[in-house]
């Protein structure tokens, strides 16, 4: 039975890596956000596992507030956003969608390698989830840098703190429980306050094109 | 410990009451208030520990040990003397219509809970409340940033979120490492990554996961150091804020992020036995080092001049800890007081300087020194100290670190040179003409606050001076401390 | 080689020439259905083929022998790739002939058959079709190819019976990267097959077709044999997806009941497969031509991610 937890935990984290590729290669702002709240139930679902696995009972309280965190509060905030702000565009990234995925395919081959020393390494029970972390951080990374507009930009930062709490809960059996009501914080702070931020960047500019604020560059 | 506790509720007390009352008139006082009950706290924190040694509170979470305190005592320093500074200089922005009362409460409380935050990030023992503080701290300030709502300054505030986001999310990454090699020795237990456990087992620490954290965690602490090539934020940020709040970045943050790094490189060190981590700490030293002073010889606005030459100066820092050894991490802890110091004079006499002038473009200043001598010369002393003239102490900190360079890394000691030689002249030559000449500014409407510009200056140039035996002992405990 | 051999490999082949055109019935029904249509009926295919059979077969004047003989190459392919996957038993004696990687080349070839013959006669829409074909398969084949490779490097072995004895007969493991390589092989179908979010089979517009301008100049026995031959490629298809990704009831050697019952198991998996086809294909809508490379290099990058997932789990 633990055995096939453990298949399972793998199979998570196949699935994270899979959605960080679809959320790369979305072009709609509102499926990305569906997206983006799949990958939090995936995390949260192979959170539970790792918890049922190892029988950390902490982890089960990590689980329900990345729960209502990722899955509901976050989405919710997100949605009400862009209703808000009325912006259902399609996002145009900067580089083509092949040439992405491609570049994509490099980083995961890269973080794979990073991850392979460890992974021998290392005891845990799904040892070879961390290179998959590091995957999905780097291409929650590349989407940020691809895209230019403010709302995928910030789904990107959430996505990569995604990855990161998978990292932590598969790699590492979870952070201390301080630690993680620390980062939980912080991470819904953000959230808020880049909420705000939106707000003040459509005030002055009519729009959340982030290429608008490229003024501030060396001479 | 009392004293431990109170040094960080009187901020967070200060963050709370100043939310409700910050656009009170009395407001700016309650906030100086504040920050010397913190200082007042800080310091009695530190007669305590010059008589019993190092102390713990809350369950281990929180320590304080030779490392440590000195940068908990300037902190409060430095945060005390912002918050003076700030009284007359937020009268003035008030005055301009910048403020409104909300934006006011925003500040005062904001400013309260940075302190807060880099109080908790310096005194907590585990690495990862450290990270959470560190989080925080950006969070505090990237509203302060945006808070006069003009496209640069919004522009400004979005670079910094996101990059330093991004960049404190990789330390994040690190710290997950850090806890995945100390799971492996200490155990799966709330302690495993209290920085004081962590020590006692860093020789068997694995250093496959080791070496891999640290590049990690000076990524992502070398983003808010403001390391080349993650830098880009730090010149928007400090330009386009109000200037207590560059002071404070400078002055402070910057230090905070490094003291993060120098913990996380007295544990690699020990788990790698070798010098990877004091070579990657040098390489990106030196790279900012030579970059920051190219890029600062370019500069136009007056903000960004200076915060180049904060990313110099933290290069530099960086530096000397990655050369490691008691001569260059004395100079190392030494050059983060005495920088700190100068570097928020210089940015209160241009607060003012940019006051007077309406604009921060260089070009526009002039004269200074006839319309308010004291602000000309603070400007002009301040540029001369953190240009390290003797006989302030940035020249005494800076001379260790290149004859020690010139011992240990004969060839990086040119770069070195030709990097403080390039922003000698920047800074010098146009500061000098902001200083003098023919000027048509008027004086200001309130008083500028120039008592800590001079009292910094003068700790500086005392330290240069004469180093009181105390703070020697401290500087060689501290020293000694992060090894190398 | 046995009786019990030769007896499976007979009825695999006679069940995948017989149930092909069914198959195609099934899906169309379904798709009529789920388009609120009455729809056709299931044995359709088998009268369009009989018509096309007794119908005469108009060559154009300018046809070369190789316009004649595409028609049954392409047949022939796709029989033979018939055969040697394991569809009701791995106990093929024709699957020594050929492996994952051949069978690859079996479909290229009768690609690269349809698409000179469509040349052959030099009008305007079988020389576009023949682009827009090759066009897609030089896409969908890398992603195959790392498909099938995903599923050996599990059993360490290209053949695919080898591959499927190893899947259905092991103790039940969960592959991650199978997930992958089951969407990166159900995006390639769609592709290769002419389905909807590529191609769509139903068409005459001429603007959008792809596979349908290939055979526009084809009629009587070379149509049907052409429309057969689609038929069975639709089915080797289904088949290689079901083998790969739910391989249970398949027999295995020398286990006669496990042949029979082999035959409703197969009966039932390709019922709900076509039905999937078929809500898929109404849901999807057909996406532009230039969009095709960018769905079939997701397609080829799933695969290689399956890759990389098995050599990092390592499961």
């Amino acid at each position: 039975m633990d055995n096939l937890i453990t298949q399972l935990i793998n199979l998570f984290a196949a699935v994270i890596l899979m959605l960080a590729f679809a959320m790369l290669s979305q072009r709609r702002i509102l499926t990305l956000i569906h997206l983006f709240t799949l990958q939090g139930l995936t995390v949260v679902a192979s959170t539970v596992a790792v918890a049922y696995v190892t029988h950390q009972h902490h982890l089960y309280y990590s689980a329900a507030l990345t729960l209502a965190l990722k899955c509901f509060l976050i989405p919710y905030l997100l949605h009400r956003l862009i209703n808000r702000l009325n912006v259902r565009w399609d996002i145009e990234t900067l580089i083509n969608i092949p040439t992405i995925m491609l570049i994509g395919i490099v980083l995961v081959v890269f973080s794979f390698n990073l991850a392979l020393p460890i992974a021998k390494l290392s005891a845990s029970i799904a040892r070879g989830t961390l290179g998959i972390a590091i995957a999905c951080f780097l291409l929650s990374f590349m989407m940020m840098i691809t895209r230019a507009k403010a709302v995928p930009q910030v789904i990107g930062f959430l996505s990569m703190e995604n990855a990161l709490f998978f990292a932590a809960t598969s790699a590492t059996y979870g952070m201390p429980m301080v630690v993680e009501l620390g980062i939980a914080l912080d991470v819904l702070v953000g959230v808020l306050i880049l909420g705000v931020f939106m707000f003040q960047i459509r005030e002055q500019f009519d729009s959340l094109d982030i290429s608008h604020l490229e003024k501030l560059k060396e001479d | 410990m009392d004293a431990l506790l109170l040094v960080f509720l009187t901020p967070l007390a200060g963050a709370l009451v100043l939310a409700l009352i910050g656009h009170r008139a009395y407001a700016r006082d309650l906030n100086v208030v504040f920050s010397l009950g913190t200082f007042l706290a800080a310091a009695a924190l530190t007669v305590r520990i010059i008589s019993d040694g190092p102390l713990f509170a809350l369950d281990k979470q929180f320590f304080i040990d030779p490392l440590n305190v000195f940068l908990v005592t300037l902190t409060a320093f430095v945060g005390l003397s912002t918050s003076i500074f700030s009284r007359p200089y937020m009268r003035v922005e008030q005055d301009h219509g910048k403020m409104t009362p909300l934006r006011m409460r925003l500040y005062f409380s904001m400013y309260q809970l940075f302190s807060f935050t880099m109080l908790v990030a310096l005194m907590t023992n585990n690495m990862g409340i450290l990270w959470v503080a560190m989080e925080a701290a950006t969070l505090t300030t990237v509203l302060l940033v945006s808070i006069y709502r003009t496209p640069a300054s919004l522009e400004a505030a979005w670079k910094y979120f996101i990059l330093c986001g991004v960049g404190i999310a990789q330390a994040l990454f690190g710290t997950i490492l850090l806890y995945m090699a100390a799971d492996r020795v200490i155990g799966d237990s709330a302690d495993a990554l209290l920085w004081t456990n962590l020590e006692v087992v860093k020789m068997q620490l694995d250093p496959t996961i080791m070496s891999l954290a640290f590049i990690f965690l000076l990524l992502g602490y070398g983003t808010k150091v403001g390391l080349v090539p993650v830098h880009n934020w730090l010149p928007d940020a400090h330009a386009e804020g109000p200037t207590p709040i560059s002071a404070v970045l400078s002055g402070l943050l910057l230090n905070v992020a490094l003291y993060a790094v120098i913990r996380c490189k007295v544990l690699t060190d020990g788990a790698l036995h070798s010098p990877f981590a004091g070579n990657l700490m040098i390489g990106f030293g030196l790279l900012s080092v030579v970059a920051a002073a190219f890029f600062l010889s370019r500069q136009k606005d007056v903000k960004r001049m200076f915060a180049y030459s904060s990313i110099e100066h933290m290069g530099l820092m960086t530096f000397a800890f990655g050369m490691g050894g008691p001569i260059a991490n004395f100079a190392g802890l030494l050059h983060m007081t005495v920088h700190s110091l100068v570097k928020s004079a210089i940015f209160f006499a241009v607060g003012h300087a940019a006051q007077q002038a309406g604009t921060q473009i260089m070009e526009d200043i002039k004269g200074l020194i006839k319309v308010t001598p004291s602000v000309g010369w603070g400007l002009m002393l301040g540029s001369l100290a953190i240009l390290g003239m003797p006989p302030f102490g940035v020249f005494a900190s800076e001379f260790l670190i290149l004859t020690t360079a010139m011992r240990e890394l004969p060839w990086a000691t040119p770069f070195l040179l030709l990097a403080l030689g390039v922003a000698f002249a920047a800074i010098f030559s146009r500061v000098q003409e902001m200083v003098f000449g023919q000027t048509a500014l008027k004086p200001l409407a309130h008083p500028p606050a120039l008592l800590p510009v001079f009292v910094h200056l003068g700790l500086a140039l005392m330290l240069g001076l004469y180093i009181p035996p105390y703070l020697d002992v401290w500087y060689r405990q501290a020293a000694r401390l992060i090894g190398g | 080689m046995n009786l019990s051999g030769l007896l499976s490999q007979f009825l695999a082949i006679m069940a995948a020439l017989l149930l092909a055109p069914l198959l195609t019935g099934w899906v169309n029904q379904w798709r009529a259905w789920l388009q609120n249509r009455s729809g056709p009926g299931l044995l359709q295919p088998y009268r369009m083929l009989r018509k096309l059979f007794i119908k005469e077969s108009v060559v154009a004047e300018s046809a070369s022998p190789l316009f004649r003989m595409a028609p049954y190459v392409a047949f022939g392919c796709m029989l033979l790739s018939c055969a040697i996957i394991p569809t009701l038993s791995t106990d093929l004696p024709l699957s020594p002939a050929a492996d994952a990687i051949a069978l690859v080349g079996l479909f290229a070839m009768a690609r690269v058959f349809m698409a000179l013959a469509a040349m052959d006669i030099g009008t305007a829409f079988g020389s576009l079709g023949a682009r827009r074909e090759m066009l897609i398969g030089f896409l969908a084949e890398p992603a195959l190819l790392s498909v099938l490779f995903t599923a050996s490097l599990i059993s360490q072995s290209t053949a695919l019976t080898e591959i499927v004895e190893n899947l259905a007969h092991r103790d039940f493991v969960l592959y991650p990267s199978l997930a992958f390589a089951g969407i990166a092989f159900c995006l390639v179908s769609f592709a290769e097959n002419a389905r909807v979010p590529v191609d769509n089979p139903t068409t005459h517009l001429e603007l959008t077709m792809i596979h349908e301008a290939l055979i526009l100049e084809y009629s009587g026995r070379h149509l049907a044999l052409i429309e057969w031959a689609i038929s069975l490629k639709l089915f080797a298809y289904s088949c290689i997806g079901l083998a790969l990704f739910f391989p249970w009831g398949i027999a295995e050697a020398q286990a006669p009941v496990a042949l029979i019952l082999a035959i409703p198991a197969m009966l039932f998996k390709l019922a709900i497969g076509g039905f999937l086809l078929a809500l898929i294909e109404t849901l999807c809508a057909k996406m532009r031509i230039f969009r095709v490379p960018e769905f079939l290099a997701t397609a080829f990058l799933m695969a290689v991610i399956g890759m990389l997932t098995h050599f990092l789990l390592g499961s």
